[in-house]
């Protein structure tokens, strides 16, 4: 954990500045000497790659907002002219649109990863919190960027989203009018827009800072999920960390580069190089595809308020996992029954995201006719999103409590450092034979 | 037991009732072979020229590109694209291209609109001066700007080219106004305007532009014989080489990305191993 800090300052100058600023100790305690498990996986290099990932987002944006025009006449040709005649604007621009996903990619395997190993239970609640803070400021940033270039699915995109807030009682109008800063999506949005997209990658940071704060005072968890007992359970992260989270930095760049490089358009949509006409509702308005699964949420309750509010209610199960969380035991490899749920769980992620590029109407299987129930044919995406959607807050509300109090888990690990029952993956007892099969 | 028989019939229905009239998808594109395809994939120079020929003497007529300027036929990638200009305002043939067209300007001393010819630095003008007049000319379609077609469109390229050879007769039973004409690649919805079987409304949409080619229209220079499918074929080039300038450059710099990126994971693998030797973990 933490400890006391093993810093000495070498010279003068440190000397003379750790007396009044500890700034070099600060950094030494936090990505030198911090002792880290020593049997974390590649899965838990996704923190340091979302960290990387939101330095790149922050250093292109700022170049881009250099030439870009916040203005419903300009602001597509802006980013045209960006493209076309800034050097090497279509890389910059590339690596912030892919950016974005890559972003999320990471940021969807680290939140699994903490799931599965049980990384939001005691004593990192707040850690888990702050996470889910970030996430949500993600979000917020994400589809504001993605009105920016005011293509038909920006525009259309801003007005589904921002009408959303509308189905609230009483102050849903005013809301909306006032996100707006006016009647209708304009001007004024794109502007405020531009301005809010702008902001909340700092405050992102902010919460990052505070995040990896929260992170070095209980110390990382790790795939055992059993507590650090000794110094021999640990490592310093450098140069041990440094080098695995870069090495695996390097190659996430492989596959981010595939896409800035090869597909730069793959994952965004043919209607965003149409300029945005209010006047010309595309036939399909779909978001990016990270907002898939809560747009399918959205969609597969036919009351539109209802709708809003389980979507709210997907992300802020999130929030309160910590305390829905009955088992004591923290890595799910040691929990058998768990595990079997949560890769059920993995698999309702994957169908509402699937169903949410789908019309609702259109059928699961192709050609057959079931027969309607409530609204729908049963053979349609909109049920598939219900019962995806149904098991996704069951998992949050009804197997994580229950199972925690009725399951058996397998017995775990003394210390990190003696796998008695080890995983499978680790070698037993701190042998140097065959390191390669190890994570 | 009541539930179970209500549902059963329910079922029964639902079978008897039969499929569900689902609204009509354009046909797919049809598969063409592309030279700017895949990872090392470059435009084919002489293929661009006849495009650029194709939209000056047909597409022009109607259709905007507003992103694009005469300066871009001649920068690096274009289809002028001459080493000896590496200022695309300085190569003759783009200058002499832009020079053809006139380009409407304001006259310095007396402030009146005045036509003058083009300079490379001009952009494409655009055929009308406001929606409206392109409308109104055009039984009240719009035709949209091809700056970006090649990516604003389902099936990009092969989509474009697919429209413009894709033509057919509209089939019996097809009631469509003399503004209309019927092309299965086209997005729609030909339901309402469909007095044929129910099951069997046509694929393909309406569109308001007419059959734009024809053979023989446009000579080409290097003389490939101008069929319609070779101006389809290097028109689209052409428009997917105008929706992304830079396509041949990012390839490019993404060889040179992936070559390094590989090195440098081979090399902190290594140092991981190194540095992990020791470490049971």
């Amino acid at each position: 954990m933490s400890g006391h800090s093993t810093y000495e300052p070498k010279t003068g100058f440190e000397r003379w500045l750790d007396m009044r600023l500890p700034i070099v100790r600060l950094a030494y305690d936090s990505v030198v000497a911090f002792p880290t498990p020593k049997n974390l996986n590649y899965w838990w290099t996704f923190g340091g790659i979302l960290a990387f990932c939101l330095g790149i987002q922050i250093v292109t944006g700022i170049v881009l907002a250099m030439h870009y025009v916040p203005h419903v006449d300009y602001a597509f040709n802006s980013v045209e002219r960006i493209m076309r005649d800034v050097n090497y604007g279509w890389l910059i621009r590339n690596v912030h649109a892919n950016g974005a996903s890559m972003f999320f990619i990471a940021v969807y395997i680290h939140m699994f990863r903490g799931l599965y190993y049980g990384s939001y239970k005691a004593p990192r609640e707040v850690l888990w919190i702050l996470g889910c803070v970030i996430y949500l400021l993600m979000m917020a940033t994400a589809f504001m960027g993605y009105v920016l270039p005011w293509g038909q699915m920006s525009f259309h995109g801003a007005v589904v989203i921002t009408n959303l807030f509308g189905a609230l009682p009483v102050v849903g109008p005013s809301i909306t009018t006032w996100l707006w800063g006016g009647f209708a999506v304009d001007d004024p949005t794109l502007n405020r827009f531009f301005s809010l997209h702008y902001l909340l990658p700092f405050m992102i940071a902010g919460v990052v800072g505070l995040h990896i704060w929260a992170l070095h005072v209980p110390g990382n968890n790790n795939p055992t999920g059993v507590n650090v007992k000794s110094a021999e359970d640990t490592v310093p992260f450098h140069p041990y960390y440094t080098v695995k989270d870069g090495f695996a930095i390097s190659v996430f760049l492989l596959m981010f580069a595939v896409f800035v490089f090869y597909l730069p358009d793959a994952l965004g949509h043919s209607d965003n190089s149409i300029k945005a006409n209010p006047l010309v509702t595309p036939t399909h308005i779909v978001p990016e595809w990270y907002f898939l699964p809560f747009y399918a949420i959205l969609r597969a309750l036919p009351d539109k308020l209802m709708g809003v509010l389980a979507m709210f209610g997907a992300i802020a199960s999130l929030f309160v996992l910590p305390w829905l969380d009955t088992s004591k035991v923290r890595s799910m490899r040691y929990r058998p029954t768990a595990k079997l749920y949560f890769f059920i769980f993995i698999l309702a992620c994957i169908a509402l995201g699937f169903c949410g590029a789908k019309l609702p109407d259109d059928q699961v299987i192709p050609g057959f006719t079931s027969f309607q129930l409530m609204d729908a044919d049963l053979n349609s995406f909109v049920w598939l999103s219900r019962i995806a959607a149904l098991y996704y807050f069951a998992y949050f509300w009804v197997i994580t409590p229950l199972l925690g109090l009725t399951e058996t888990p397998l017995p775990a690990p003394e210390s990190i450092s003696s796998p008695v029952l080890s995983h499978p993956a680790t070698t037993p007892t701190g042998a140097v034979a065959s390191p390669e099969k190890r994570g | 037991m009541l539930r179970k028989g209500l549902a059963l019939a329910a079922l029964g229905l639902a079978f008897l009732a039969g499929p569900a009239l689902a609204s009509t998808h354009p046909k797919e594109p049809k598969d063409v072979h592309w030279s700017f395809e895949g990872p090392l994939g470059k435009f084919d120079k002489a293929q661009l020229q006849r495009g650029y020929k194709v939209y000056r003497e047909v597409c022009s007529a109607c259709h905007a590109m507003e992103q694009m300027s005469f300066r871009n036929l001649g920068q690096k990638g274009g289809p002028f694209y001459d080493p000896k200009y590496p200022n695309p305002n300085d190569n003759p043939y783009v200058k002499s291209l832009a020079k053809d067209i006139q380009v409407k300007d304001i006259d310095q001393d007396t402030g009146d609109v005045i036509q003058r010819p083009g300079i490379a630095a001009d952009k494409f003008p655009a055929p009308f001066p406001n929606e409206p007049a392109a409308r109104a000319s055009n039984g009240g379609a719009l035709p949209p700007d091809l700056s970006l077609i090649a990516k604003a469109r389902e099936g990009g390229p092969a989509y474009v080219y697919s429209l413009l050879t894709g033509y057919q007769n509209s089939p019996a039973g097809l009631t469509l106004t003399p503004a209309q004409h019927y092309n299965p690649y086209f997005p729609g919805d030909l339901t309402s305007a469909w007095h044929g079987a129910a099951h069997h409304v046509p694929q393909g949409g309406a569109i308001g532009m007419p059959p734009p080619l024809a053979p023989g229209k446009v000579t080409f220079d290097d003389g490939k014989p101008s069929t319609i499918d070779q101006q389809g074929k290097d028109v689209a080039a052409f428009l997917a080489w105008a929706a992304e300038p830079k396509m041949e450059e990012r390839k490019e710099f993404g060889l040179g990305a992936m070559i390094y990126l590989l090195i440098f994971s081979g090399l902190l693998w290594v140092s991981y191993r190194k540095i992990w030797k020791n470490i049971g973990h």
